[in-house]
């Protein structure tokens, strides 16, 4: 077994990120993140506000260059690769933001098709078929001529799943996409996370800060802390680090609660701390 | 003093980056009109007529009433004013060479600053602040094609048509006044109107419109695209784009006269 465990290679990652540093000004917000994600694979990144998930996406994305560090998508470096190149690129690349990004001058079946008719050459009747099954996917059938305004939280992060997979997309990923949403609409739309790797094999990092959303649709853990890499494990692994943060972050416990009234009295009045 | 210092070295370098920005967006704009068909990403015309409904179509109203408004006036200071020297016959010279050369460009493009600058400017950092942009940039459509160009383009269309309409309304509401006042046909009056007015003239204050429009649209843009900060964000980008909008028209205008009239 171990013989043949040698004899087939490790199949190459759909993400690589390694030594990724990056900052705000003078700030260094990312601390040399190296990162694998597999093929098929679901990967969420969680961590604290602002523990430097949402800047992490931000860069897998393309939407930010690094200071320093290599980010591979699908084999391509994305710190180096040129407009072309990144355009190819970006049509195997499906993102859902937070609070969805969805074009408010367009209506729901114009936001969806908008991928479509700028990187296919199909003819109107066939992107509006393709943008019609991707709705019926995330169970928003008959919303297609609604505006962005008229949609429910809920509805608006489905629709925005819905533009993101109509170019069926190998990478996908997700900024937030439970936040904001009541328990049901929440957990169906880690469902649908599921379904959607299920059925179409999609390689998915998903940013979240809800442990019990994080806890269902993963397949690893990324724990972020302070713009650094405190842990990658399974579920599991997570939940049993006895890392004081990573428990911090399970329990909701507040750094602050650690802070012992004491010294946070010295700390408001600038006393120095006595000596004993 | 020294913090007074700091504070105007970083204004002047905000600005001196901005003007770059702007620079940076037209030589863009023009790009992708340019060479975006060939890569098969054009600036999608459907999209510039739309943007060319809202600033030119959508204006026409109060385009109209501010130039014939202007018009009158300028009708009747030319007369008080040339009356004191008993010159009022000349009235029709000055009202056709200020109305073309400069009131119409001017009051179009302080018009359009204010409607379709705040616009663009409230619809971009709007979008800015939703992800909007950045949803766009992980679609793999450049902004600047799909959202910057195709209002550039719409505004130095329309800008120069709303104020050949404004040398219109402004010219015929002087008319009215003049030949009451003067006992002269209307037809005597457009008449002195074409004698006096050259091509040059004409082509001074349509050419001023298409700066205006251009500028109007850079300025706009590079406000919306900075914003930050919710809704607050887009009030303050907003207005400072219209106030950066009106100044620099003004700016351009002035030195627009001096270099075409003076030089």
């Amino acid at each position: 077994m171990a013989a043949l465990e040698q004899t087939i290679p490790a199949p190459t990652p759909a993400i690589r990120v390694s030594g990724l540093q990056a900052h705000y000004g003078a700030q260094q917000v990312l601390h040399d993140i190296d990162l694998e994600v597999r093929p098929g694979e679901i990967v969420v990144v969680m961590g604290g506000s602002g523990s430097g998930k949402s800047t992490l996406l931000r860069h897998l994305v393309g939407l930010t260059r690094p200071t320093a560090g290599r980010i591979e998508l699908l084999g391509t470096d994305i710190t180096r690769a040129g407009a072309l190149e990144m355009l190819r690129l970006r049509r195997r690349l499906g993102v859902a933001f937070q609070g969805g990004a969805l074009f408010s001058s367009m209506t729901v079946l114009e936001n969806i098709i908008l991928p479509l008719q700028e990187h296919t050459r199909l003819d109107r009747k066939t992107m509006e078929i393709m943008a019609r099954l991707k709705l019926e996917v995330v169970s928003l059938a008959g919303a297609d001529r609604l505006m962005p305004a008229q949609l429910s939280g809920g509805m608006l992060k489905r629709a925005a799943v819905a533009r993101a997979i109509v170019m069926d997309p190998a990478l996908l990923f997700f900024d937030e996409p439970s936040a904001g949403l009541d328990p049901v609409v929440s957990s169906a739309l880690d469902e649908l996370i599921l379904k959607l790797r299920d059925a179409m094999g999609m390689t998915m990092v998903v940013v979240t800060h809800e442990l019990e959303s994080a806890f269902k649709i993963a397949d690893r853990i990324t724990v972020l802390d302070r713009g650094r890499i405190l842990l990658v494990d399974d579920v599991d692994g997570v939940r049993r680090s006895d890392n004081a943060r990573i428990q911090n972050l399970l329990n909701r416990r507040s750094e602050d609660a650690e802070v012992d009234a004491k010294s946070y009295l010295q700390r408001l009045t600038g006393e120095p701390a006595e000596t004993d | 003093m020294l913090r007074v210092a700091e504070g105007l070295g970083r204004s002047v370098v905000r600005g001196v980056e901005e003007v770059g920005f702007a620079g940076a967006l037209f030589l863009e704009s023009v790009l992708w009109a340019a060479l975006g068909p060939a890569r098969r990403q054009p600036v999608r015309l459907t999209a510039v007529f739309a943007q060319m409904m809202q600033i030119g179509i959508g204006a026409l109203p109060i385009a109209t009433v501010l130039s014939a408004t202007i018009g009158m006036m300028l009708a009747i200071q030319s007369l008080y004013s040339l009356g004191l020297f008993g010159a009022e016959s000349f009235a029709t010279i000055g009202i056709a060479l200020s109305v073309v050369r400069e009131f119409a460009p001017l009051i179009i493009g302080i018009l359009i600053a204010g409607r379709s600058g705040s616009a663009i400017a409230a619809r971009f950092s709007t979008m800015m602040i939703n992800q909007e942009v950045d949803a766009l940039r992980a679609i793999g459509i450049s902004p600047v094609r799909f959202l910057a160009a195709p209002a550039l383009f719409a505004m130095i269309v329309m800008v120069p048509c709303l104020t050949m309409w404004a040398n219109i309304v402004a010219l015929t509401a002087a008319g009215l006044f003049v030949t009451g006042a003067l006992q002269i046909s209307m037809a005597a009056y457009f008449a002195d109107v074409i004698a006096v007015l050259s091509v040059n003239d004409l082509a001074h204050g349509l050419g001023k419109s298409m700066l205006f429009a251009a500028m109007v649209a850079l300025v706009s843009t590079v406000n919306g695209a900075l914003a930050d900060g919710g809704a607050e964000g887009v009030g303050r980008r907003t207005t400072r784009a219209v106030v950066h909008s009106i100044a620099t028209i003004i700016v351009v205008d002035m030195v627009f006269a001096f270099v075409v009239t003076a030089g």
